[in-house]
């Protein structure tokens, strides 16, 4: 068979010029929030304005890990290649803000309390969600077949988000049975800070969309592009 | 109620296949030893910080060997296909599920249980007076090893570098369960004991979300 | 192993030999056919009478002898047919599974492992776990592989002896063997689809030789 099929992939881009706008637009007003207007913090100083984007990529953090969750239940229940694409984009997003998460958190520290890593509650439990969604994708490197790879992956991205309040709630607890010295931004928010964090977590959110669209993408065209070595490979028959 | 009757059929099936070889018995329960052997070294073992580290090491421990031990739950039926065999019988695919779990379950707990008196020797812990609360604790942990082992293994049995992958996964899912067991079993063994309703209850919600998880999404893993 | 497009209908008592080179689809029709895989598309329905039956009802009524011999090495010839007649829900396991051991030849190693049984034994138990049940449809994936001619007389005339009794059987097939003596309809299939399909009445050998010449030549071509 000589002619390829049509190709089934937009041509159009995976994320439209405004879009990327809008969010360079939220991004800039956000850090500009973060890094000057915000009110400074009065015993931390400066390096507690990182908190801003710490914070609000774990959030972002949860919202892809969500995803995850979602896709893997509608590909299970409709076996439609499209929600696997949807999940493996969503937990690579969701690692790579879990990374800044893990990234920030030392950064804070040190300056603030001398030492890189504080096995508080809510790092800890980040880097618990951290490494159970690396081997999420770890699995999908292992299982070479499309199908199969969607179907062993949905199953267990379905028990890593169940797993989440779990991990949660049970380091919490510990915590608050062995308490350490208090190191996370005790105490309540200026509303201002709140209003600053709010922005940073929408223009996370941007960035997230635009990585998520992104990444769909290219797993659609690696799909079409398998799909269409395999009908070569049989009509080579 | 034919999912019990079928799952039953299978449990007994699993059992016979372990227990008429054994090597996997002996083999995890040596591995345990070892575990606990060598941790050892990492402290100094006085009374207290054995109480102290003690609970950890051993759920530790057990974890370990429950991902290793898991592995053959599916692995096993690949050799002559005969998880097709079983597929094709008119069973509820999920008693296929539920009588390896059953299983597993019986088998680690029989591990555990072995282990629990060289644990108290080893460690200097009394564990007679509190035996019934230790074996609730070791139970309901051992349910979130098992079901989750189980499904975990199936997923692996489709997968390259399997003997890795199946410690990768379950591991970090686990980690709840290993907090919560070894803070039970810490205040289990504490003086004077305490049985920790938060952590029991936690268990409890542990076990129901991923029974339930298995149940509904199980299934999948076992078709072609 | 994938199939293009296939519309067929089987009726019972038929003797259906599916034919064709290696990749054609066979395996794959089997498989959907005994409902151990799901076809992407499309339908597979199954009556008794008038009545439709549903998945679990039909797989009451199949026997199934495929590539791998389905049995469990660790545990003996009885126990794994005991261990099948359970599942199945058959009253009195044990007796039954005693008494389809005969058939096959296989009392005397009831209480051996299946793990020593040689290639042509574990066949045999295989073909009587399949037959535990008494299905009305058997389906065979190359069930004259790995035995020696004596083994593949025993099969034709047991085949023979199953459709006599008005069971309806589909298997693929390679080569001209023994197995097809009983055959009433042949169809060959290539690249996921059927090319040829003598009929519920029509005369099977045409389709079969041809095939076999056509397996023949192509091997010699490769």
């Amino acid at each position: 068979m000589a002619g390829a099929s049509e190709s089934r992939t937009s041509s159009e881009p995976a994320v439209s010029p405004l879009s990327i706008v809008v969010v360079f637009l939220l991004v800039a007003a956000a850090s500009y929030g973060a890094l000057i207007a915000a009110p400074e913090e009065a015993t931390m100083g400066m390096i507690q304005r990182i908190f801003y984007f710490h914070v609000s990529s774990a959030w972002t953090g949860f919202v892809a890990f969500t995803m995850v969750f979602i896709g893997s239940i509608a590909y299970l229940r409709t076996r439609a290649l499209k929600w696997d694409w949807l999940s493996v984009a969503s937990a690579e997003v969701g690692v790579a803000f879990f990374t800044v998460v893990l990234v920030t958190g030392p950064i804070w520290a040190k300056p603030v309390w001398g030492i890189w890593w504080t096995w508080d509650a809510r790092l800890t439990s980040s880097f618990l969600l951290w490494v159970l969604f690396v081997s999420y994708l770890i699995l999908r490197t292992l299982v070479d077949e499309p199908e199969r790879r969607a179907m062993v992956s949905a199953v267990f991205g379905i028990f890593a988000a169940l797993d989440i309040p779990l991990v949660y709630f049970s380091i919490w607890w510990f915590r608050t049975q062995h308490p350490q010295p208090v190191m996370g931004d005790g105490g309540s928010l200026d509303p201002r800070m709140w209003r600053v964090l709010m922005l940073c977590w929408a223009a996370m959110l941007g960035v997230m969309t635009l990585l998520i669209r992104v990444r769909y993408r290219l797993e659609e065209m690696r799909a079409e592009v398998d799909a269409l070595r395999m009908e070569q490979s049989r009509s080579a028959r | 109620m034919s999912l019990a009757h079928s799952a039953a059929t299978i449990l007994a099936k699993e059992l016979k296949t372990e227990f008429r070889s054994r090597e996997l018995l002996g083999t995890t329960v040596i591995f345990v030893l070892i575990v606990l052997v060598l941790f050892s070294f990492t402290f100094n073992p006085t009374s207290s910080e054995s109480r102290h580290f003690g609970p950890g090491l051993l759920w530790l421990a057990f974890l370990f060997a429950g991902s290793l031990m898991l592995q053959p739950s599916f692995l096993r039926e690949q050799t002559n296909d005969t998880l097709a065999a079983l597929r094709l019988a008119p069973i509820d695919p999920f008693s296929i599920l539920a009588g390896k779990m059953a299983a597993n379950f019986l088998f680690l707990l029989l591990v555990e249980l072995i282990l629990l008196p060289v644990f108290a020797v080893l460690y200097n812990v009394a564990i007679l007076p509190v035996l019934p609360q230790l074996v609730l604790v070791l139970a309901l942990g051992t349910i979130g090893l098992a079901t989750t082992g189980t499904v975990f293994s199936a997923v692996a049995a489709q997968a390259r570098l399997r003997e890795l992958l199946l410690p990768l996964l379950l591991l970090p899912v686990l980690a709840p369960v290993l907090i919560a067991s070894t803070e039970a079993t810490a205040g289990i063994l504490r003086d004077p004991s305490e049985l920790s309703l938060v952590w029991l209850t936690f268990l409890c919600a542990f076990d129901v979300v991923f029974l339930t998880a298995a149940w509904l999404f199980g299934e999948y893993l076992l078709e072609e | 192993m994938a199939l293009r497009s296939i519309s067929l209908e089987i009726g019972a008592g038929e003797c259906v030999a599916l034919v064709g080179h290696n990749g054609s689809g066979k395996t794959t029709l089997l498989k959907i056919t005994s409902l151990l895989a799901r076809q992407s598309k499309g339908q597979i329905a199954f009556f008794l009478g008038d009545q439709e039956l549903s998945a679990e009802a039909v797989k009451r009524h199949i026997g199934m002898v495929a590539h791998h011999t389905l049995v469990y090495d660790e545990l003996t010839a009885e126990e794994n047919l005991v261990f099948f007649a359970k599942l199945f829900r058959l009253s009195d396991p044990i007796a039954r599974a005693r008494q389809a051991l005969e058939p096959v030849g296989l009392s005397r190693r009831a209480n051996d492992m299946a793990r020593t049984f040689s290639r042509g034994m574990r066949q045999r138990l295989a073909i009587a776990r399949a037959l535990l049940a008494s299905p009305k449809l058997l389906l065979f994936d190359e069930p004259a592989a790995g035995l020696d001619p004596e083994g593949q007389h025993w099969l034709g005339s047991t085949l023979g002896k199953l459709h006599a009794s008005g069971c309806t059987i589909i298997m693929s097939t390679h080569g001209r063997n023994e197995t097809q003596a009983s055959v009433t309809r042949a169809i060959r299939l290539d690249g996921g689809e059927i090319t040829h399909d003598s009929g519920p009445s029509g005369d099977p050998y045409g389709v079969l030789a041809m095939a076999a010449v056509r397996e023949t030549v192509e091997g010699d071509a490769r």
